[in-house]
């Protein structure tokens, strides 16, 4: 493994994503994106699915990318950058080809939440289990937003969308959020983590870690949505930073290593677990989000909130113990 | 010259993997289904006995087969797949997307009908409904084509004027499951043939100009948001790469014709010259055809056919040049246009004849569907209404169905 990442690096480092692009102000696919490629060794080509970060990034003749970028549909990301690595690593084998060149090529898929817990799940799934040589980046900001925020597998409980509205029978989305990547470590692939941007330097560790392994890596990074969750601009940072302190998305890795996959608490998670008084209760993320504010207006809704905190605990201590702290 | 040729004894899967060994192209990936299977089974050996470089990308449906082959040809890769029916049928968004990102792609297509219900046996339903989807569609009436296509598919699909992925069609079991003494070329003449794959270059957004491949060093955005103000044009780029087509086929056709002896058009002609009557169709049926035009030119019938190699591009004017100063022509579909009039091949036909003054009479034929099989005694039944037609100069029914129960 290479030396660790310092912030020095990340900042001389030019961003590979442009300025210009027409993602809305406060997104942080654009965030995770720019910290993303931060942690690039060298030549990197990308992939795309469908969604706000594509639509966004390329609208023709314009693009924001500094770096070759593909994108060919919604549900096919994981394949199309099967098909990218194979090739690469084709063209390596005898030497020939316009890729020959390159002693390495970093190789990342990117998709939201749509992209990865629903429609491309297939796809995703089976790259993996084929063990191709890339990493696949989840911005997860719990919704269909490019379509106007429709739920997903990734939409949490109780959360609105306009296909879970809060109505007077049904208070929001009715089941959990699917755990994508507990799903995706129990492929045995090399390296899988969550990732938070308001921790920018652990996001970028595991980004330059994904991309060493051998093999496939998957980074799931929440990605708060102002127009989706219902929330001005500048509280992007806060919220994602919350979703880590209230234990909604604790921070870890899962390394396969001789046959067992090896969970690690990442060090804002692990503060949390040695000092238990540390954590956040989830209202505190949830009265943030006009999403949820039907749980509040126009009458305190104690019960489906305590719902939801019950929901984070159980996760919580699933992860506590998968890391050997409990 | 001469070139010293291989006779292998092969079924059509066989002659498509064979040629695809030959190629050796760097990404192969694709998923089993019936008729296609051997295909993907026989290239799985070469690539274990490691006879090619090839990386087989043994995806989890035909939808990745087809996405990967996108990724890795706009990585500059050589990328062939192969499928059928449900699996062809599985990759129709995707073949919209490979034909206007304009990547050279390949892909055998073993023809089976389309569920439902469920069948495995031959006919067109499933390449008619790609036909509009920017891919050229190259029919073989044997596998000795099925070969010699499946090397000349690389030469037409990478020629800078065209850049448009191609499918090679060959009857699913009719083919693919036959038994065919294949005249084989020796694997450098292939390469030889095919040369290396080379770029076109396009202006990227930073305003240089760059090959058309993802590299590094160049980047380029494919496959980007593209709405009215840009899309109608992009759309005529793919409109007049495929107006250029129809040359590059038969330029390819030709070059192939002096390595192997074997030349290829868009359309093949079979005692037409004096012909009155004709039948005009896709694939093997044209091949069983030809003996019944030959016992009834033994009775004095003057009877001929005309079989299109090439269904996209169409080739209208060859058809029209062909055909014009026939009295009746039968136009054989394998495939149902529910709730069209007649079949998708009798309808371009017959479309292409409108603005000429004088034309022959034009009757459709669907035959086949799901494998419903079509010896000489049916395809005798065609020529015999035929004749009846050119007798009465009337056509009573103008679309009608071959071997199937009232
Ligand atoms: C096959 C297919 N189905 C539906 C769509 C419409 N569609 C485009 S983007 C999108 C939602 C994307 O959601 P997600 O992956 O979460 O990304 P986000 O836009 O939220 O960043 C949908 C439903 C599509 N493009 N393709
Ligand atoms: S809708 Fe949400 S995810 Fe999409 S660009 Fe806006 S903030 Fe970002
Ligand atoms: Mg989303």
């Amino acid at each position: 493994m290479a030396e660790k990442l310092t912030l020095k690096d990340i900042a001389k480092k030019p961003d590979l994503l442009m300025s210009g692009h027409r993602l809305c102000a406060g997104c942080a696919a654009g965030t995770i994106v720019r910290l993303a490629l931060k942690a690039t060794r060298g030549p990197v080509i990308l992939a795309n699915a469908t969604g706000c970060l594509e639509v966004a990034t390329t609208i023709f003749p314009y693009s924001s990318w500094k770096v070759p970028w593909i994108h060919n549909a919604f549900e096919n990301v994981a394949a199309t950058a099967s098909g990218i690595e194979a090739a690469f690593r084709a063209m390596k084998k005898v030497n020939k080809g316009p890729l020959a060149k390159y002693e390495h090529i970093d190789v990342i898929a990117f998709a939201g939440d749509g992209g990865t817990y629903d429609i491309g799940f297939q796809a995703l799934s089976g790259a993996l289990e084929r063990g191709h040589d890339f990493l696949y980046i989840l911005y997860d900001n719990e919704a269909y937003m490019n379509t106007g925020i429709q739920r997903s597998g990734g939409t949490p409980r109780f959360a609105w969308t306009t296909t879970s509205p809060a109505g007077k029978v049904i208070p929001g989305k009715r089941k959990w959020k699917k755990p994508i990547a507990r799903v995706v470590a129990e492929h045995e692939i090399p390296y899988v983590a969550t990732a938070s941007i308001a921790y920018p330097m652990d996001f970028v560790r595991k980004v330059r870690k994904g991309l060493e392994v051998e093999g496939p890596a998957f980074i799931h990074v929440l990605s708060p949505c102002t127009r989706g969750w219902r929330y001005p601009p500048e509280k992007t940072i806060k919220i994602a930073k919350l979703a880590v302190e209230t234990c909604f998305l604790p921070l870890w890795e899962a390394e396969f290593k001789d046959g067992e996959i090896v969970y690690t608490l990442s060090a804002p998670s692990e503060r949390i677990a040695r000092k238990p008084e540390l954590k956040k209760p989830i209202e505190e993320y949830l009265k943030l989000q006009g999403r949820f504010s039907h749980l509040f207006r126009p009458k305190k809704r104690d019960d489906l909130i305590s719902e939801i905190q019950q929901w984070v605990d159980y996760e919580w201590r699933l992860i506590l113990k998968r890391c050997g702290k409990l | 010259m001469e070139i010293k040729q291989i006779l292998m004894g092969l079924n059509g899967d066989e002659a498509v993997a064979y040629a695809i060994k030959q190629v050796d192209p760097d990404v192969v990936a694709a998923y089993p289904i019936t008729p296609q299977t051997i295909i993907v089974e026989r290239f799985s050996e070469y690539v274990a006995d490691g006879e090619v470089h090839t990386e087989f990308i043994s995806v989890e449906s035909e939808h990745s087969a087809l996405s990967a082959c996108v990724g890795a040809a706009a990585a500059g890769a050589r990328a062939f797949t192969a499928t059928a029916a449900n699996g062809l049928a599985l990759m129709w968004e995707i073949l919209y997307i490979a034909a206007s990102c304009r990547l050279p792609i390949v892909m055998a297509i073993v023809n089976r009908a389309l569920s439902g219900p469920i069948n495995i046996h031959c006919d067109h339903s499933d390449a008619m409904g790609a036909r509009d989807s920017g891919w050229i569609q190259i029919f073989c009436e044997n596998s000795q084509e099925a070969y010699d296509s499946t090397i000349q598919a690389w030469r037409i699909a990478e020629h800078p004027d065209v850049q448009l992925p191609v499918m090679v069609c060959l009857d699913g079991f009719v083919l693919s499951h036959t038994l065919e003494n294949v005249m084989t070329l020796p694997d450098e003449v292939v390469k030889k043939f095919i040369g290396e794959r080379k770029f076109v270059t396009i202006k990227n957004h930073f305003g240089k100009e760059v090959p058309f491949i993802l590299d590094p060093e160049n980047p380029i955005t494919i496959g980007p948001l593209d709405l009215y103000d840009f899309y109608f044009e992009h759309k005529m780029q793919q409109i007049h790469a495929m107006e250029n087509a129809p040359r590059v086929i038969e330029e390819v056709g030709k070059e192939y014709g002096k390595i192997s002896g074997r030349t290829y058009g868009l359309v093949h002609p079979y005692k037409l010259e004096d012909a009155e009557i004709a039948i005009i169709g896709l694939g093997s049926t044209m091949g069983t055809a030809k003996i019944v035009v030959d016992r009834l030119r033994e009775k004095g019938v003057k009877a001929g056919l005309l079989r299109i190699r090439s269904f996209r591009p169409f080739p209208a004017q060859q058809i029209i040049e062909h055909l014009k100063d026939k009295k009746v022509i039968g136009v054989l579909d394998r495939a149902a246009s529910f709730g069209a009039y007649g079949g998708p091949l009798f309808n371009e036909v017959r479309n292409a004849f409108y603005d000429q003054d004088i034309k022959p009479l034009i009757s459709n034929y669907i035959y086949g569907l799901g494998g419903r099989d079509m010896p000489p005694q049916r395809l005798m039944i065609i020529f015999e209404d035929l004749q009846k037609i050119m007798e009465t100069k009337r056509i009573e029914k103008t679309v009608k169905y071959i071997g199937v129960r009232e």
